[in-house]
């Protein structure tokens, strides 16, 4: 073995430092932890290690991944039960005395190993009324002032790793509640939208009924796991919580909305508040076989 | 139509899959091997101190006012005064000598609902003592027995956790309270000899900072000031306080909420202290 700067020798004795894995193997007949031990090199993520497990001693291993640089969100896993991109976790900053555990994200059904079925997601997205501009200004362009887009411009951050959504407690834990709760990523996209100069929708209706706003108790672990670091309780979940408040819960707020009149719903915030949503429920309710039609 | 009202028109439904046997161990299985337990303990820990030192300072119902040893300190307890405990404070007592149960019973009431529905106390204590979830990637308590009592998760949606909802009206009396101690404070520079200052001046001082640190950092606060816009630049005043509130305090909203906590605590000790005649309250001017 030709010494590099990236590998570390152990004090001249001959063998190299090894670092072992618990990896759970299975799909959704069973499964269960497996050792596997490999060299450890100095400088890599967890990622490289399952790779390099994947070469030399599971080529068989299921796992998902695309950029390894924390930008597509396709390596979300458990790392010694903590979800994280796999690609973002240094092995530097485990203990490697004993297995490290990566398991799946068992918020979401197994497919195989560590990849799981995150559909869940892609349903909850189609109930979300998309952006819906008003009319151009009269040179028939949008105008946004910059301190309006900076606000909301971290939401757009979000990978879609689905680590707070696998984290969330209200499904993670409490699997029923997945047709009538959203989830701290698209409270994140509704918040986008509903902070957004420009669009005329209202969605807080929605948020508190078919979207569940109401189920999340901002016990912030969507936030802690968010590897965009993405404020994700405090400045999307509270600010739409308060929004919700104004718009069903103030009982001064529903008393002025009655004397000033100020309820008048734009005709688009009606369709949005009634067609998609209920288009698409009946999306989420089924649970046919993950072929479709397109 | 525009061209981008044709590009955001509704997605065609398309059938997909969210049941299906879940990934991985157990759900219950505990990965986990750092110390989880120690920040939810830690929590709880200081949550309960403060409501047994509260418990005691509440029904302890005298020495809650220096007015004795030459010194115009009132408990934020028992502020603003309502009996004949603290006559001779600047304003008050409001009632007369017949009022026998403690004032602090009456007065803890509306700080107390200001934070038992302020969204970080409610993390803690959902966290701490619902279990629900004790911290990330454990199972919620609920979850843990199927079948019981909470195996059934409403969050927030019904009676009696749909009342946090209500949190921006503890929001306004705590404005009012926050007031009042600000007025407890200024009442601290008052000596027989005129303005002076003694080490219990600071303590209400501080004390009235940390409440308002705490309080215009609250969430409800923060949308009231623009929040609650969708385009903040049209609204150049708003703009103003929504930067203030929500750039600078309500980011260390839990700080402010565990400092004003202990601090109120400890300057309700103080003055204890001083109008008992256990600390003399040393002069600096
Ligand atoms: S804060 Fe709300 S959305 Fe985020 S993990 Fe907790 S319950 Fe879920
Ligand atoms: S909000 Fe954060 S944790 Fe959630 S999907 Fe987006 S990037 Fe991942
Ligand atoms: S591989 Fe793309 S985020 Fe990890
Ligand atoms: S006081 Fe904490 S959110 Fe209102």
């Amino acid at each position: 073995m030709t010494p590099h700067a990236d590998t570390p020798t152990t004090g001249g004795t001959g063998a190299p430092p090894t670092v072992t894995l618990a990896i759970w193997r299975g799909d959704a007949g069973g499964g269960a932890f497996r050792d596997y031990t490999v060299r450890a090199i100095e400088g890599e993520v967890v990622l490289d290690v399952v790779h390099r497990i994947q070469a030399e001693l599971a080529g068989d291993l299921a796992v998902r991944w695309n950029c390894k640089a924390g930008k597509c969100g396709s390596c979300s896993a458990e790392v010694n039960g903590k979800p994280r991109l796999m690609c973002m976790t240094r092995m530097s900053t485990l203990d490697t005395t004993a297995p490290i555990t990566i398991s799946p994200m068992r918020a979401f059904p197994v497919m195989r190993d560590l990849v799981t079925d995150v559909s869940y997601n892609f349903a909850v997205a189609r109930r979300i009324p998309p952006f819906a501009p008003g009319p151009p200004t009269g040179d028939g362009t949008y105008r946004m002032a910059q301190f309006d887009v900076d606000r909301a411009q971290e939401f757009h951050k979000c990978i879609e790793c689905f680590l707070c959504q696998n984290v969330c407690h209200v499904i993670r834990d409490h699997e029923e509640n997945k047709p009538r709760y959203a989830g701290p990523r698209f409270f994140v996209r509704v918040a986008s939208l509903e902070m957004h100069p420009l669009d005329t929708l209202d969605r807080r209706q929605l948020l508190r009924t078919e979207l569940g706003l109401g189920l999340c108790n901002i016990t912030k672990c969507c936030t802690e796991v968010c590897p965009e670091h993405i404020h994700i309780t405090d400045n999307a979940i509270i600010p739409l919580k308060e929004r919700v408040v104004d718009a069903a819960y103030d009982p001064v707020a529903w008393l002025g909305r009655k004397i000033l009149r100020r309820a008048r719903p734009t005709p688009a915030a009606e369709a949005a508040a009634s067609s998609p949503a209920q288009q698409h429920n009946e999306v989420i309710v089924t649970d046919p076989p993950a072929v479709s039609g397109d | 139509m525009t061209a981008v009202g044709q590009t955001t028109r509704a997605p065609e439904p398309v059938p997909l899959r969210i049941g299906g046997v879940r990934a991985g161990p157990g759900r219950t299985v505990v990965l986990r091997r750092d110390r989880w337990w120690m920040q939810p303990a830690a929590t709880a820990a200081g949550l309960l101190a403060f409501v047994a030192y509260s418990t005691w300072a509440a029904f302890r119902n005298g020495n809650y006012y220096a007015g004795g040893v030459g010194r115009d300190y009132l408990s934020p307890f028992y502020s603003p005064c309502l009996t004949h405990n603290c006559h001779g404070y600047v304003w008050g007592p409001i009632t007369g000598s017949w009022w026998e149960v403690s004032p602090a019973l009456l007065i803890l009431i509306f700080p107390l609902g200001f934070r038992l529905t302020c969204y970080y106390y409610r993390k803690a204590y959902y966290r701490s003592f619902w279990l629900a979830p004790p911290t990330c990637g454990i199972a919620d308590a609920g979850s843990t027995n199927p079948g019981g009592p909470r195996a059934r998760y409403t969050g927030e949606t019904r009676f009696p956790l749909v009342l946090q909802n209500l949190h921006r009206y503890f929001f306004y009396v705590a404005v009012l309270f926050a007031g009042i101690l600000t007025w407890d404070a200024i009442a601290a520079f008052r000596f027989a000899d005129g303005v002076g200052v003694a080490v219990g001046t600071l303590v209400l001082t501080v004390n009235a900072v940390l409440i308002w640190a705490y309080t215009l950092g609250c969430h409800a606060c923060r949308h009231l000031c623009g929040g609650n816009q969708r385009a903040l630049s049209q609204a150049p005043v708003r703009r103003w306080f929504w930067r203030n509130v929500s750039g600078r305090l309500n980011p260390h909203h839990q700080l402010f909420a565990w400092l004003s906590l202990f601090w109120i605590g400890f300057t309700d000790f103080y003055i204890w202290l001083v109008a008992t005649g256990t600390v003399h309250d040393p002069r600096i001017f």
